[in-house]
């Protein structure tokens, strides 16, 4: 570790001469196409700037990638930026001291007056400092649909969650899926916290998850979450792929009447050529709640002894949060900025939809703000068991019930 | 030996010493301190990163209350002993045929052994495109005109075991076959012979006489087989990710996941002590039946 | 002759009765199971080969064991050099490389440890070489979980984590256990007399290593070789633990761009990948022929 930084400060010295071009290698998972043409986004805008983005991307999806980011720094590997799920993946690491503080960054930018909605800057701060810079919003409960397939099974495109399953029997009498979720565990996650804010509503989620009641936690009406989504396993019992754009694929080819999935899905719809509204339709917060939880994507920078490439570390801060590299890397993403004061009139129906909803500020925190990975962890594994299997869900519940109470 | 033969041993042949450095640092630092080093970690609350916060046996207790661990150990179990018996059954039958004098020898042997020379990650990638529903056996077999054949283990929480099993036999049969052969070759000609003037059947020379005397070579190879299956990682990655649902998780991606994902290293080295645990089960026995009679057997 | 002694077993030839007619009852069984055994062996890998010479329109409405209507080579060269993880395009050309600078200095590296390992344990025993020894063929059983962290900070003290030392490093000692018995076991098998004549003449430990013993165990050098480099390249778990993205071997890349979730999936180019990734493991494979064998045995029953 100390030969890398005496290298990188050599070769920092050497080229000294040429301002301040620093190599930091960033590490990310963002690796499908629209993913891996918004990074290029933030390498290009880096590179602009006169320093070197080294790319580090990581495949798989998150799970796979901050196992590896997080052994590279505890294992005094440390690369210059890494991506985290803004919240608590990186709580630990923050509070052990291998991170860099960006309070002065924050200050200089303005931070505190320009990200918006201001939970995603409170995510970043451990006791008073700043220590990670967001770069956008995802919201994962969205209800996608095939028009073909409502079509074809001669009933209406549903306009909420209740319609859907009322309309799947048509569905499935067409020999549709009617529900489409792929078999990888954070699906069934998400599909479950997108049931809940819409079959419970907002003051139970934040009770749940904000206040922590666990009362309300056991209560009936998480009871009927627990049944919401059981019903929900039987809709999507058919669904026999792996990952979360193969079960997209099923909506878009009509093979499925709809997915439960982020805003990232978007991308695959553009990809197909498909028109919002014409040939698919969107529902935020499933057509029931228009609330959206908003998780999201932030950068983190672990500690650095060289000051060259501290330095580099706060330049790529500041350039993250900058409305023009916002603007650039959201659109090429289909996610949303992270700042109230940038025009994304380029945005399609679906992403609008999106911006609405924030600009209205119908928003709650997201999971990975609010629980420890651990207990995330453990409710994941809970509720793909449930979603994948024919357990019962009352014991699911109070399963879930004693996973939350351990994390208080 | 020339050492022994002289006294004052520990100043004697520094060379050898020096030589044999790196073991003694590899089994002191990371076989015998590596495995203590885990073990007590696994009685504190470490989270991220180590720490000596003593919880006990919290972990522990923790662990088999996890529907996600019980799961993972049942699968273990069922596969394990699935793979044990057919791999050992199918090894042995397949060296039984390939020693009946048989022409082309060495090209069937050739066929069965190439895929123990490919990765786990390479044998589930290609399972599971063979198995995959759209495209795969399934997919052919309804074309034949089956039109209700479904044989889709991959998506099924109830068979997907199997669908692992027939990769990891793909990948691990001819390995066994080998052994079995070589085990086979080193049988006495005089008791084939012998055998042949009593007049007992072929089968039952096998049965009753040929495998009883290649008992070392069984035990040797289930203990490499067994401990292969505790370790079962990357075909599970590559194959299924643990799905659907969490029907095909094994201990090893339990410990992974805890310790690297989750956040939670105290409960990936409780997880992972299981699993030390379980092979010990399997290997103290034959450690005794092996190496306890024989004290001091320097040459071959 | 020590060449005969270990691989006795294999070369001394079938038994059993003579096969008497070729078309035989009981011939047309064995043939006929081990016919069908060949082909559920061989379906994968024509699988794979056909596949990957498939365009996609032919992928989704053919059969998979279909052989190709029009053969295209470009999954191949998309699998190699095109596809992308994340902003790195390079295909698996990149693993390949990483997993050719890993493999020589572990091989080198592991059997150079092994070898000298296994000759003091069989000519210059020391007291606690054997209890070493057995710690250490333990040590070939322990669940690798267990010392995954350990080494993390092991590696990391030695400032070595995330450098490709760093997993040389680790092949090395995880190669250790095996391929110390194994040349502990070839060393036993040499005539002891050989040695003693040397002692006789003078020689010390490293020229009696590199003058008598060297020159007569070339076979089973050979056969080590074989077995490191198929294991090292098909390690995964390793490379994805101990390297950074840019060193990552080629398994662990495979993963990665089989699991890189970019619109449909390439089938094609997939199984060009898994191809490529195994071809080096199997060139060795169908080069060594009965070399193979013999050190997957000897490695194995002589325990």
């Amino acid at each position: 570790m100390k030969l890398t930084a005496c290298l990188m400060g050599a070769s920092a010295l050497a080229l000294a001469t040429a301002a301040h071009a620093t190599e930091l290698e960033v590490t990310h998972w963002w690796t499908s196409g629209g993913e891996a043409a918004a990074v290029a986004e933030l390498a290009k805008a880096f590179n602009a700037s006169g320093d070197t983005w080294v790319d580090g991307a990581i495949a798989g999806g998150g799970s796979t990638a901050r196992p590896i980011m997080i052994s590279r720094i505890t294992g005094g590997d440390p690369m210059g930026a890494t991506q985290f799920n803004h919240g608590q993946q990186a709580l630990e690491l923050v509070e052990a001291g291998l991170m860099l503080d960006l309070t002065d960054v924050a200050e200089a930018e303005g931070w505190r007056e320009k990200v918006f909605p201001p939970s995603l800057l409170d995510a970043c701060t451990v006791d008073g400092r700043i220590y990670c810079a967001p770069v956008n919003i995802h919201s994962p409960e969205w209800l996608w649909l095939s028009n073909k397939a409502f079509e074809e099974a001669g009933v209406p495109v549903p306009t909420n969650w209740n319609e859907f399953v009322a309309a799947a029997p048509a569905l499935e009498a067409a020999g549709k899926i009617p529900l489409a979720l792929g078999n990888q565990a954070w699906q069934s996650n998400l599909a479950f916290g997108a049931i809940t804010v819409a079959v419970a509503g907002l003051d139970v989620w934040k009770s749940v998850n904000v206040d922590k009641n666990m009362d309300v936690a056991a209560g009936p009406e998480m009871a009927a979450v627990f049944e919401a989504a059981a019903n929900a396993r039987l809709l999507a019992a058919k669904s026999n792929v792996q990952d979360w754009n193969q079960a997209t694929n099923l909506v878009i080819t009509g093979q499925a009447g709809g997915q439960i999935m982020g805003d990232w899905a978007q991308g695959e719809f553009q990809v197909a050529e498909m028109v919002a509204g014409e040939d698919y339709t969107c529902l935020p917060g499933l057509g029931l709640n228009t609330y959206l939880s908003t998780g999201g994507d932030a950068f983190y920078f672990p500690k650095n002894d060289d000051p060259e490439i501290e330095a580099a570390q706060k330049r790529l801060a500041a350039l993250l949060v900058s409305p023009e590299v916002q603007v650039a890397f959201n659109l090429k993403k289909g996610s949303l900025p992270i700042r109230g004061d940038v025009d994304l009139a380029a945005a399609n129906d679906c992403m609008k939809k999106g911006l609405e909803i924030l600009a209205g500020g119908n928003l709650v925190p997201s999971g990975d703000m609010v629980w420890s990975p651990d207990v995330q962890n453990q409710a994941q594994d809970l509720l793909v068991e449930f979603m994948k299997s024919d357990m019962a869900p009352a014991d699911a519940h109070a399963a879930w019930v004693e996973i939350l109470s351990s994390g208080i | 030996m020339a050492a022994a033969r002289r006294p004052n041993a520990l100043l004697r042949n520094p060379a050898a010493k020096i030589a044999a450095i790196p073991m003694i640092l590899a089994v002191l630092f990371v076989f015998v301190g590596g495995t203590i080093w885990t073990v007590v970690y696994s009685f504190t609350g470490s989270r991220l990163l180590p720490r000596t916060n003593w919880v006990g046996l919290d972990q522990y207790e923790r662990l088999w209350g996890t529907s996600r661990w019980l799961v993972a150990i049942e699968n273990l179990l069922i596969f394990g002993t699935l793979s044990l018996i057919f791999t050992i059954g199918i090894g042995f039958l397949l060296a039984v045929l390939m020693d009946q004098k048989i022409r082309f020898e060495d090209t069937f042997r050739t066929i069965m052994l190439y895929p123990f020379a490919l990765s786990f990650v390479v044998t589930g990638l290609v399972w599971q495109w063979i198995l995959n529903p759209q495209f795969g056996v399934q997919h052919i077999v309804r074309d034949l005109g089956w039109e209700t054949f479904t044989f889709d283990p991959l998506n099924d929480p109830d068979i997907v075991l199997y669908g692992l099993l027939i990769a990891a036999l793909w990948q691990g049969t001819g390995f066994v076959m080998c052994l079995m052969l070589a085990g086979l070759r080193g049988i006495d000609d005089e008791i084939w012979k012998a055998a042949r003037v009593d007049g007992i059947p072929k089968w039952k020379t096998y049965l009753f006489i040929v495998v009883p005397m290649m008992r070392p070579v069984f035990i040797t190879t289930l203990v490499i087989v067994a401990s292969g299956i505790v370790r079962l990682y990357d075909l599970v990655v590559a194959q299924t990710s643990g799905g659907p649902g969490n029907a095909s998780q094994v201990p090893a991606m339990y410990v992974y996941d805890y310790m690297f994902q989750a956040q939670n290293l105290g409960q990936g080295f409780a997880a992972s002590t299981m699993m030390l645990l379980s092979v010990l089960i399997v290997l103290i026995p034959w450690a005794y039946l092996e190496f306890g009679g024989k004290k001091g057997r320097g040459r071959g | 002759m020590a060449d005969v002694m270990t691989s006795a077993a294999l070369q001394a030839g079938p038994r059993g009765r003579r096969p008497r007619r070729a078309f035989s009852t009981s011939n047309i069984v064995i043939y006929g199971i081990l016919g069908l055994v060949s082909l559920y062996y061989l379906l994968p890998l024509w699988v794979m080969v056909m596949t990957s010479l498939k365009g996609m329109p032919e992928i989704r409405l053919g059969n998979i064991f279909a052989p190709p209507v029009e053969v295209t080579f470009e999954p191949w060269v998309k699998a190699w050099a095109e596809a992308c993880t994340g902003l790195n395009c390079d295909g698996l050309s990149r693993g390949f490389w990483n997993s050719v600078q890993i493999l020589i200095p572990s091989v080198l590296l592991s059997i150079a440890v092994a070898s000298v390992n296994g000759y003091a344990l069989v000519n210059w025993k020391f007291k606690g070489s054997e209890v070493f020894f057995t710690c250490l063929i333990f040590g070939a059983f322990i669940p690798y979980q267990v010392m995954l962290y350990p080494i993390v900070i092991l590696l990391r003290e030695m400032g070595l984590y995330g450098t490709l030392w760093g997993l040389v490093l680790v092949h090395t000692v995880f190669g250790m256990p095996i391929l110390t018995l194994l040349f502990r076991n070839y060393f036993a098998s040499l005539p002891e007399e050989l040695f003693k004549a040397a002692r006789v003449d003078g020689a010390g430990f490293w020229g009696i290593y590199f003058r008598v013993m060297l020159p007569m165990s070339l076979p089973i050098f050979v056969v080590a070789i074989i077995l490191q480099v198929t294991g090292i390249w098909n390690d995964f778990l390793f490379g994805v633990v101990y390297t950074k993205p840019e060193l990552y071997p080629m398994t662990v890349q495979l993963n990665n761009i089989v699991n890189s979730v970019q619109g449909v999936k390439e089938y094609n180019v997939n199984m060009a990948a898994t191809l490529l990734t195994g071809l080096v493991p199997l060139v060795i494979y169908f080069a060594s022929g009965k070399l193979f064998v013999r050190g997957i045995a000897a490695g194995a029953v002589k325990g």
